[in-house]
């Protein structure tokens, strides 16, 4: 099976520790990922807000970035959500048949990284180690738009030495919401101001989320706040081992993401 | 052109080209019960709305009935077929009472034409046994008498029961409304009493 | 008599003025927190509440989709028991319909049961110029029309108000229209409930011309049906002689039958109970029992504007029960004035833009009210993909500015943005870009988000909007795609991926 690694624009520029931790896990579950260099994005910020002909050249650029594989991984429900609800939109719009084909070959094929794991790997003890005290927030797209259901939840649980406690009111919206976080700033705040105090409730270290733009918003917002709380992707999590612990991941560490890798 | 046609128009254009064939899917059922089942759950589910039920046999039904009025003054329809002490008939041939003399009514006493047991709902059609729609809606007190056999499943079944050319009114419960702080309070400007007297 | 939601500000500002109402955001958080509870509830025990939501979805599309046929059904079946039919082309049209069946039975007053059609076309006001005063018997809107205030919820349109606020307008307001309030009135909603009810009752008695909405409206029986809570419909559907319903067209469904799912999904999305309290049906005239002389107004108004839309279309599937407002965390900070519509949440964020077009700058804001998180859609009755709705019409606003002169800011940096990611080699340029700023920020930024990474604090311009309340992490020095390339994949530097 040849699969791409998907790793979405956000992460690439702002979360590369993410994008090497779906690496790793995934080597150490036997899989070799190939990372097409030609990718850059989804194109959902353009299509979310509006702008389907500026979307067009961009979902061009994915599916010919990713055509021939059998199956396109990404650490994000969002930008996955993108990838098979909304490319055929952007196709139509596009009125190029061929575009519309390609889509239907590389939408069908990409998961969201937890539903190849449990669905196709048959996972779901990964092998990490991550002894702290963690939340998980289940982001609206991966929660509705794609319906990953209770699969991170069910890794998280196989984890060794993880202490996992209940978010409140874990399935409301946290408020990023791409552009709506700039376009309606006041709304999103608040919304993200009652996810933070929920997170805060908890009395958790880590609050993990499988989407890096949700995690940035909330992150965001318990920064400011000087919470005492960290936010990590799922996959960084589930990447941890004894080894790693103490390491680069390991909450505890001051140093500068630039000095990281 | 007119109103009419310039919207009959205007759908037919908004329309051009739309296929009108949409495969409805069936609407689900609930699982079949006994009838007795039904029965025991229609009294569970009028209860719930904070209505009265009193079961009774067809031999007790006008001691229970007034027991339900305890003295008030009823209005009843023509059609009742049970004797109400003190009881005044609407009688709709001659024009019945009017909104007015019905205010000064405490109470009234009507039959049914169906019950739901899944929503707890009694239905009326306002035929002689039920009377004008009026006259169970402005006395504050409504006794009405549901006879077990009436009782259906579920909403669907009352549908099929139920003719549209009549009025219908389908209670549920005594007037209500939720429009403080979503805190549900009974008694608006309906009945803010419903005795439901379920029969056999 | 009532406020006007003409001259609203957009979205943003007005949402943004409504964050800061410390006691609306109480009122709101505890009224959507309730009614979401009892709503999950009871559609917990419907064990096939998704095969009842496709066949409810399923028998309002039907209507849409062959609704010129259906309304010439409805007009037929209606004539044929007794009814006047008239068409309203718009609010205007439908509102003088109303006033001349008012003014040719020479009456200075109104009843109304609530209905959203006769709010969209501001009936009231019309009549009131007219000289006729429409009385609003619901009790919300009774709140809402004696504080001279307007409507923020399609079920609850005074769901901002909690019991003090409605203690204090009734006991100001309520002498000058009629029976006053009591003057031990307590803010006990039961004795608030008890106080609307002595007020209102004279003006039911009394009244001779009622006008109403419809929330169904069955094309093969001409039957007509009206769902309610308090009893104050069933007043005005029986007592006066007179009784004018305002109807949108989209309101048919075909035949009686159909009315079942609807009826089963309604109350429980709408007000979290089985069944609500009072659902009457009625068929033009029925001699000797209710009103005389009974008139319906079909509107459109926009709706076969929404009608051609495609995607927007589904739109007009809704049955008005609110359950999107009472789950939108959008709606549950700002409420419903902020949308500056009738329809308020989710589905006013599609319906007015679908209804009005998107001109007008307030309106083009809506679809931008939401953070696509679809809960909305997930409680809907009828199954409107509101989210795809929403896009849909972004997607509208954006083509309605394709030909501005001079493009809007998000629009220049949209088109940067597509140029940037149509080409993967531009992407790599542009992540130079920030890893440099990555690396200035590193050295210099005195914040450092928990863990440790460098952050930017806050930020000038654009982005002022992100960090006015939230940090940013510093990019990266190097991206992804650098370290794939630098180590292979990791393989290179011997750590097996390991960064």
């Amino acid at each position: 099976m040849r699969v791409a690694l998907q790793v979405t624009c956000v992460n690439d520029a702002m979360f590369p520790d993410t994008g090497k931790a779906v690496v790793r896990l995934l080597r150490r579950l036997g899989v070799e990922v190939d990372f097409p260099r030609a990718q850059t994005c989804c194109a959902q910020p353009m299509v979310n807000t509006g702008y389907l002909d500026e979307a067009v050249p961009v979902v061009r650029n994915f599916v010919d970035a990713f055509a021939g594989y059998d199956a396109i991984v990404t650490p994000s429900g969002s930008c996955a959500g993108s990838v098979r609800h909304q490319h055929a939109l952007v196709a139509e719009r596009s009125g190029d048949p061929a575009l519309a084909d390609a889509v239907a070959r590389t939408a069908p094929r990409t998961y969201e990284f937890t539903e190849l794991i449990v669905d196709v790997l048959g996972v779901t003890d990964v092998g990490a180690y991550f002894p702290h005290r963690v939340t998980y927030h289940p982001t609206c797209h991966s929660l509705r738009m794609l319906g990953v259901g209770d699969r991170p939840r069910r890794l998280l649980e196989e984890v060794r030495g993880i202490q996992l406690v209940d978010l409140p009111q874990a399935e409301e919206c946290c408020g990023f919401g791409g552009t709506f976080a700039l376009k309606n700033a006041d709304t999103s705040i608040a919304m993200g101001a009652d996810k933070a105090r929920h997170v805060r409730d908890t009395g958790a270290e880590v609050l993990v989320a499988g989407d890096n733009s949700c995690l940035m918003h909330i992150g965001g917002v318990l920064s400011r706040q000087r919470a005492g709380v960290r936010v990590m992707h799922l996959a960084e999590i589930l990447a941890s081992t004894d080894e790693t612990e103490g390491e680069s991941d390991g909450p505890v560490v001051g140093e500068r993401a630039g000095d990281i890798s | 052109m007119n109103a009419r046609d310039d919207i009959l128009r205007r759908v037919r254009s908004a329309l051009d080209g739309v296929s009108p064939a949409v495969e409805v899917p069936t609407a689900p059922r609930v699982r079949p019960r006994d009838h007795a089942d039904l029965v025991d759950l229609f009294d569970e589910r009028v209860a719930d709305y904070r209505a009265v039920v009193t079961r009774c046999s067809s031999d007790d039904l006008a001691a229970t009935v007034a027991a339900a009025l305890d003295g008030a003054r009823a209005v009843v329809p023509p059609g009742l077929g049970l004797d109400v002490a003190g009881a005044v008939v609407d009688d709709p041939s001659t024009g019945g009472h009017s909104a007015a003399e019905l205010d000064a009514i405490d109470a009234v006493v009507t039959r049914a034409a169906v019950g739901i047991a899944e929503t707890g709902t009694i239905v009326l059609d306002h035929r002689p046994d039920q009377g004008r729609r009026a006259i169970s809606l402005v006395p504050d007190l409504h006794v009405c008498i549901v006879d077990a056999s009436q009782v259906v499943a579920d909403v669907p079944d009352a549908i099929a029961l139920l003719d549209p050319a009549r009025p219908l009114t389908w209670i549920s419960g005594p007037s209500a409304t939720s429009d403080i702080e979503l805190d549900r309070v009974e008694g608006v400007h309906g009945p803010r009493t419903l005795h439901v007297v379920l029969v056999g | 008599m009532s406020g006007t939601f003409v001259g609203m500000p957009a979205f943003p500002s007005a949402a943004r003025e409504a964050l800061g109402d410390t006691q609306l955001r109480r009122n709101l958080a505890h009224a959507t927190r309730t009614i979401r509870d009892k709503r999950a509830q009871v559609v917990g025990e419907v064990e096939e509440w998704e095969e009842l939501r496709l066949a409810g979805a399923g028998v309002k599309e039907a209507a849409l989709r062959d609704l010129a046929t259906h309304l010439e059904t409805l007009e037929e079946s209606l004539t044929r028991a007794g009814a006047t039919v008239h068409w309203a082309r718009d609010a205007e049209e439908a509102c003088a319909i109303v006033a001349r069946v008012a003014k040719s039975h020479d009456v200075d007053e109104v009843v109304k049961v609530k209905s959203m059609a006769t709010l969209e076309i501001g009936l009231n006001d019309h009549l009131e110029r007219e000289g006729i005063a429409a009385w609003e018997t619901d009790l919300a809107e009774l709140i809402v029309q004696l504080g001279d205030d307007l409507p923020s919820h399609i079920l609850v349109p005074a769901i901002h108000r909690n019991r003090a606020e409605i203690r204090e307008i009734f006991r100001r307001r309520m002498a000058a229209v009629g029976r006053p309030a009591p003057d031990d009135l307590s803010d006990d909603p039961a004795a608030l409930a008890g106080a609307a009810r002595e007020h209102m009752r004279e003006k039911f008695l009394r009244a001779k011309v009622a006008v109403s909405g419809a929330n169904f409206a069955v094309a093969d029986t001409g039957t007509l049906v009206v769902v309610e809570s308090e009893g104050n419909g069933r007043m005005c559907l029986t007592l006066p002689d007179v009784l004018v319903s305002v109807v949108g067209i989209e309101k048919v469904v075909a035949t009686w039958s159909e009315l079942d799912p609807l009826l089963r999904l309604l109350p429980r999305s709408s007000t979290g109970e089985r069944m609500n309290p009072y659902t009457s049906t009625w068929s033009g005239v029925t001699p000797g029992d209710g009103p005389q002389e009974v008139h319906v107004v079909l509107l459109d108004n926009g709706r076969t504007r929404a009608l051609a839309d495609e995607v927007g279309r589904q739109a007009l599937r809704c049955i008005r029960c609110s359950a999107c407002l009472n789950v939108c965390p959008v709606y549950e900070r700002v409420g419903g004035h902020a949308y500056g519509s009738v329809y308020p949440g989710p589905i006013g964020a599609i319906l007015n833009p679908l209804l009005r077009g998107v001109e007008d700058e307030q309106t083009a804001s809506l679809p931008y009210a939401s953070s696509l998180c679809g809960a909305c859609f997930e409680v809907c009755p009828v199954r409107i993909d509101i989210p795809s709705v929403l896009v849909e019409q972004r997607a509208a606003v954006v083509d309605s500015h394709r030909s501005d002169r001079v493009p809007k800011a998000e629009a220049v940096a949209m088109r940067a943005a597509a140029w940037t990611f149509s080409d993967s080699r531009r992407l790599r340029l542009a992540e130079r870009a920030s890893g440099l700023a990555g690396r200035v920020l590193g050295r210099f930024s005195r914040t450092t988000l928990p863990g440790g990474r460098a952050a930017a604090g806050r930020l000038p311009g654009p982005a002022a909007g992100w960090t006015g309340a939230r940090d940013l992490p510093a990019p990266p020095e190097e991206s992804f795609r650098e370290w794939w390339d630098r180590t292979d994949g990791g393989r290179a530097d011997g750590e097996e991926g390991r960064s």
